[in-house]
């Protein structure tokens, strides 16, 4: 569904994407870890197509998707939910969920079927709907910008660092709430940094360092495998 | 007494909405692209030439003051095309030469093709009326202005709470990127900040000239530095900052029209510019803070 080949990111005169190759096959759940600097956000934003790659090639359902618009990439069913939680401060909830939807704007009656699909994946969100989305807790804003991307119905979603900050319920519920999405059938790519919950919930994983893939595979094997661990998760 | 009040109220709230909405319309830019177009100024001086230029003409002059609004909505979009989109992303110099320069073209435009001098525009008989209301004589030219005012902040307001258009424009000034990442296009909401930008400019040039009565090149200069100052004072990132600045920066202006004595009333904007330096030693923000965060686009 997804595949990136030889990527390369700069900003300004440092590298920070050196060569990231990796896939997500349709329906699946890809992971990607790696130390702070990593280079894993720079990679799913460049994929988003929120920042210029200066090499190499993304390809979304065949097509080439290389240096287009961030909103055209949405247009294709590709979306992604920052780890900043870029919530649109002044605005209300409802007003965030209906800007999700811009892709759909005229689509009344889906969009109404989507916040009751909404409400019951974050029932929290609907008791808030017209707070202004600045006045929610992290845990909530967290959750606002994922149910906003999910507005637009993606078929990829780019989740980055969705634990970032959090308390350990939430972010149990938060993972709770992607394995859901996954059992619904969205495809999702992950970057955490919280390594342990990642690997069990993924079906493969890819871990990044100093801009390249260190080592790719099934979950359970980078999981098991320990001098990885050592080198790149910390444990 | 009583009607030194009235008389002052009206003159303050006249002068008041032609800054509010001068204001609001070079702050739906800056909001969004953090950049304040320079040839704002012009974009009055192009409505008010189109009035010029079809004062000869039979048509009725609400048709003129439409064109003259559209030209204006049209001269915004172009600056838009011309001035920043070619150069938005590379730096913020280039942007702040690009629009001084789409400027001085249109000025001079001006000077080349029409005249150095002032022409008369054209204008309805209603703005040279006049009613009496208890003691004082008001023209209906200021009732007029501060009635279309209201109304036009009004549905500007609707707008930007009710559409999703509007509900884009405010998600985009301030996460300009993220709005992009839900789908909006960054196109469509720039060049529709400049339409209404151009929209407003258009509007008040109909109200300005109906107090100047004619135009010349130059005739930009004044409501820029206007705007400038009330979105200084309102806070630069903030629509109703924009709109409580030109009336507060209004109120001053009147003030001391009618406090100084006559031989100081020559120096009024010296007087106008130190209030403006203690309201920003007081609140170096401006009065209302812009909404949260924002890098620039």
């Amino acid at each position: 569904m997804l595949e990136v080949h030889g990527l390369q990111v700069c900003y300004g005169a440092i590298q920070a994407v050196r060569q990231v190759d990796l896939e997500v096959q349709q329906g699946e759940l890809v992971t990607l870890l790696g130390a702070n600097g990593a280079g894993k956000s720079t990679t799913l934003l460049s994929i988003a197509g929120a920042l210029k790659s200066s090499g190499g090639r993304v390809c979304f359902e065949g097509e080439d998707i290389t240096g287009i618009s961030p909103e055209q990439i949405v247009r294709r069913g590709l979306v992604m939910v920052p780890e900043t939680r870029d919530v649109f401060a002044d605005l209300t909830v409802k007003e965030n969920l209906r800007l999700g939807a811009y892709i759909r704007r005229h689509d009344l009656v889906g969009f109404r079927k989507d916040i009751e699909w909404i409400e019951e994946l974050f029932p929290i969100l609907i008791n808030r709907e017209e707070q202004a989305a600045g006045t929610l807790s992290g845990g909530e804003q967290q959750m606002l910008v994922i149910a906003r991307a999910l507005m637009s119905r993606p078929r990829l979603l780019l989740l980055d660092e969705p634990s970032l900050g959090l308390a350990p319920t939430i972010v149990e519920q938060i993972f709770r709430m992607i394995e859901k999405l996954r059992q619904s059938g969205l495809t999702i790519l992950l970057v955490e940094q919280n390594a342990s919950q990642a690997l069990r919930s993924a079906d493969r994983a890819y871990v990044l360092s100093l801009g390249t893939v260190a080592a790719a595979g099934r979950a359970e094997d980078i999981a098991s495998s320990s001098d990885l661990r050592a080198i790149y998760l910390g444990a | 007494m009583l009607s030194d009040l009235l008389q002052f109220s009206i003159d303050a709230l006249t002068l008041g909405s032609l800054y509010a909405l001068m204001a609001l319309g070079l702050v739906i830019v800056y909001g969004i692209l953090r950049l304040v177009n320079f040839a704002y100024g012009e974009l009055i001086m192009v409505a008010g030439y189109t009035l010029y230029l079809l004062g000869g003409s039979p048509l009725p002059w609400l048709v003129m003051a439409v064109m003259a609004i559209v030209m204006a909505i049209f001269t915004g979009i172009a600056t838009e095309l011309v001035a920043f989109r070619p150069v938005r992303e590379r730096s913020v110099t280039a942007v702040l030469i690009t629009s001084f320069a789409f400027s001085t073209l249109l000025q001079n435009a001006a000077l080349l093709f029409i005249s150095p001098r002032s022409r008369q525009v054209p204008l309805p008989d209603l703005f040279s009326e006049v009613v009496q209301i208890g003691e004082i004589i008001v023209p209906v030219r200021n009732l007029v202005t501060i009635a279309s005012t209201i109304l036009l902040l009004a549905l500007f307001a609707l707008i930007l709470r009710r559409t999703v258009l509007g509900m884009a424009l405010r998600a985009a000034a301030s996460q300009f990127r993220m709005a992009r990442m839900v789908g909006v296009p960054a196109n469509l909401i720039i060049s529709t900040a400049f339409a209404i930008s151009g929209l407003l400019a258009g509007v008040v040039s109909l109200l300005w000239f109906g107090r100047i009565g004619s135009v010349v090149p130059g005739i930009g200069l004044e409501p820029l530095l206007v705007a400038f100052i009330a979105t200084v004072i309102g806070g630069m990132r903030s629509l109703p900052g924009a709109v409580i600045g030109g009336y507060v920066l209004a109120m001053i202006d009147t003030g001391f029209n009618y406090l100084l004595p006559q031989d100081l009333l020559a120096f009024r904007d010296a007087f106008t510019f130190s209030i403006v330096i203690f309201i920003l030693l007081w609140r170096p923000q401006g009065l209302m803070a812009g909404p949260a965060t924002g890098q620039r686009t």
